[in-house]
């Protein structure tokens, strides 16, 4: 770290500071990120984070919060306009070069050569990374068949269905086996069947110890692969910290109660905020110091039966709204 | 000692994977070009004959002989030259731009080769499509002159290479500058091809009156195609339809490959036009 950056970074984080512990195990160390486009645009404001080792770590926010940028930093697709950044220990100032060896990047757009099959598209990117020609082959035949595209080898990229060509992206990506993984919304747009699929391979990939590193903004999906997670909004950090932690931050989650017979039209739960979208189907907030059995109990007492019920939204997306809300408002307020 | 010697294995290691990296980005280059050929190698060709036929042959045959050859044949270097220039240039500004507007140049900015890796890398597909073409049309002229003697195989060939090289770069930082389609035509068509015209292809500078004979010294096509005129014809022609010293030629040759050289790999550094 620079000198004098540490004082910078004290300036910079009032509020955050959760998983600024940089120690020798980090894959990715980030800090006081800036990032001003021409026009005047502060994508990046002073972003500080850790990354630890095999972690599967979930950077969410909204459209425009800096995530793809800060991506685009790391990866040298972008320039920063200030901070330092390393990757297993190597400053990406001093030795671009290294850090680009050990990333793998999966971006959200399709970006290869649409006239090219996949055989050529990914043999290339390993030549890009010094993998001899002999060895290429192998490696791309490994990833190939482990995305189930080897039987596409030779048909036209742009022929390749939505799902193909992403499998198509992380083999490329996985080519020169890096150990850092990066994926930016790599399932923007695909449907429900091949998002999971997506999931159980990067769980599968992040299983094999490669550190793998998701933007997204489908919290579903970072609540079911992250160990920690990020919340950026307008260019800064909001919340760092690992998935349970944050889920703890929950106040009120929302339930949804499946009833067996109509609801009466003077339904009373005292104490608990409820409404009724139809006749048979009724959502209660209920605060974490609650207990659900005296909700059951009200219920019952007024002749109501349950038969099934489920928790509403998303918890993580709840709490990404307070999050993003309580940000603009401290915005706003300063 | 131990960490001097690890070092030296990573930097050679690195070499080597630069030269992969290299090795890699020609193959997919000379592949493109020859995917693609009814539009890289057939369309330049067919040109090309046709300016053999029109001013070699028909008009040539009414303009008699310059400097002690035949008018078709003190065209045909020049006509040669004209595809080196042409074929180099649109070779790396049409597939480097395409790679832009595709975004798959994403797959080389984010790899640890070196800038000038990528940029050698396209700078020998044009090469190679220019000195394909330059050959072609040169073995099609062979149809239209008597006999097609070449006084010199290695200076022709050294500043046909040259050339390519020159303008493959110059194609390179068309394309870095190019935000759409139509910034990839505009050098060609208001800069290029005017200078190539009035570069010395059909006619001898010598041949000029005062002063766009001195204004003319000022295109440096006019070196590049009097350097490889020299290379074909310099024992038939006579010394004084021979524009330049072929010295001065190779020299300014040179200083401008090794100027816009150093230009693109700055730019490449800066990420201009490349990175936001």
């Amino acid at each position: 770290m620079q000198p004098g950056a540490n004082t910078t970074v004290a300036k910079k984080r009032k509020t955050n500071i959760i998983g600024l512990m940089a120690n020798s195990s980090s894959t990715l160390e980030i800090r006081n990120l800036c990032k001003t486009y021409r026009d005047g645009t502060e994508a990046l404001r002073g972003i500080d984070l850790d990354v630890e080792e095999g972690e599967f770590f979930g950077f969410l926010g909204p459209n425009g919060a800096g995530k793809s940028t800060m991506i685009g930093i790391i990866t040298s697709l972008v320039n920063k306009s200030a901070g330092t950044v390393q990757c297993f220990g190597i400053d990406l100032d001093r030795d671009p070069a290294g850090v680009k060896r050990q990333i793998g990047l999966v971006p959200q757009e399709f970006n290869f050569n649409q006239f090219e099959h996949p055989l050529q598209i990914v043999m290339q990117q390993a030549g890009y990374y010094g993998i001899p020609r002999a060895q290429a082959r192998q490696q791309t035949e490994k990833y190939l068949r482990e995305m189930g595209l080897w039987e596409k080898r030779f048909t036209n990229s742009r022929m390749l269905s939505g799902g193909m060509k992403r499998r198509l992206m992380i083999a490329r990506a996985l080519v020169h086996e890096p150990k850092l993984l990066i994926l930016d919304e790599p399932t923007a747009g695909v449907d429900i069947e091949l998002r999971r699929a997506t999931w159980a391979l990067l769980g599968e990939i992040n299983g094999q110890g490669t550190t793998v590193i998701l933007t997204t903004h489908y919290l579903e999906e970072a609540e079911e692969l992250c160990r920690r997670i990020a919340i950026i909004d307008h260019g800064q950090i909001v919340e760092n910290t690992d998935k349970k932690s944050l889920l703890a931050k929950l106040h009120v989650e929302t339930f949804v109660f499946d009833l067996q017979n109509s609801a009466p039209d003077d339904l009373r739960l005292d104490g608990y905020h409820h409404r009724l979208t139809d006749a048979t189907t009724l959502e209660v907030d209920i605060s974490r110091e609650s207990s659900l059995n005296d909700v059951f109990s009200l219920l019952s007492s007024q002749n109501v039966q349950v038969g099934s019920m489920r928790n509403k939204a998303n918890r993580l997306e709840e709490l990404f709204v307070n999050l993003v809300e309580a940000n603009e408002h401290l915005r706003n307020g300063s | 000692m131990k960490a001097a010697s690890e070092k030296s294995v990573n930097q050679n290691s690195r070499l080597l994977a630069n030269l992969i990296g290299l090795q890699t980005i020609v193959i997919k280059e000379v592949t493109r070009l020859l995917r693609i050929w009814p539009q890289t190698i057939v369309p330049p060709v067919v040109t090309t004959t046709l300016y053999y036929i029109i001013f070699g042959k028909v008009i040539g045959a009414r303009v008699g002989e310059m400097g002690g050859v035949s008018y078709m044949e003190f065209i045909v270097p020049g006509l040669v030259m004209m595809s080196v220039i042409n074929n180099s240039y649109s070779n790396v500004v049409s597939s480097f731009f395409s790679s832009k507007f595709q975004r798959n140049v994403e797959e080389l900015l984010i790899s640890p080769l070196h800038n000038s890796v990528i940029l050698l890398g396209f700078m020998t597909g044009g090469i190679v499509r220019a000195m394909m073409i330059g050959g072609i049309v040169l073995l099609v002229s062979m149809f239209f002159v008597e006999t097609l003697s070449i006084y010199s195989i290695s200076v022709t060939f050294t500043v046909a290479l040259l050339t390519a090289s020159l303008f493959s770069i110059g194609g390179f930082i068309n394309a870095l500058l190019a935000r759409k389609f139509d910034d990839v035509a505009i050098i060609p068509t208001f800069v290029l091809t005017p200078l190539i015209y009035l570069g010395g292809v059909f006619y001898s500078i010598a041949l000029l009156p005062q002063p766009w004979q001195t204004i003319s010294r000022f295109n440096p096509i006019v070196y590049m195609v009097s350097a490889f005129r020299y290379g074909i014809l310099k024992d038939q022609l006579s010394p004084a339809m021979i524009d330049t010293d072929i010295g001065v030629a190779f020299g300014i040759i040179v200083v401008f490959i090794i100027a816009l050289f150093s230009l693109a790999l700055w730019m490449l550094h800066r990420g201009i036009g490349l990175r936001a």
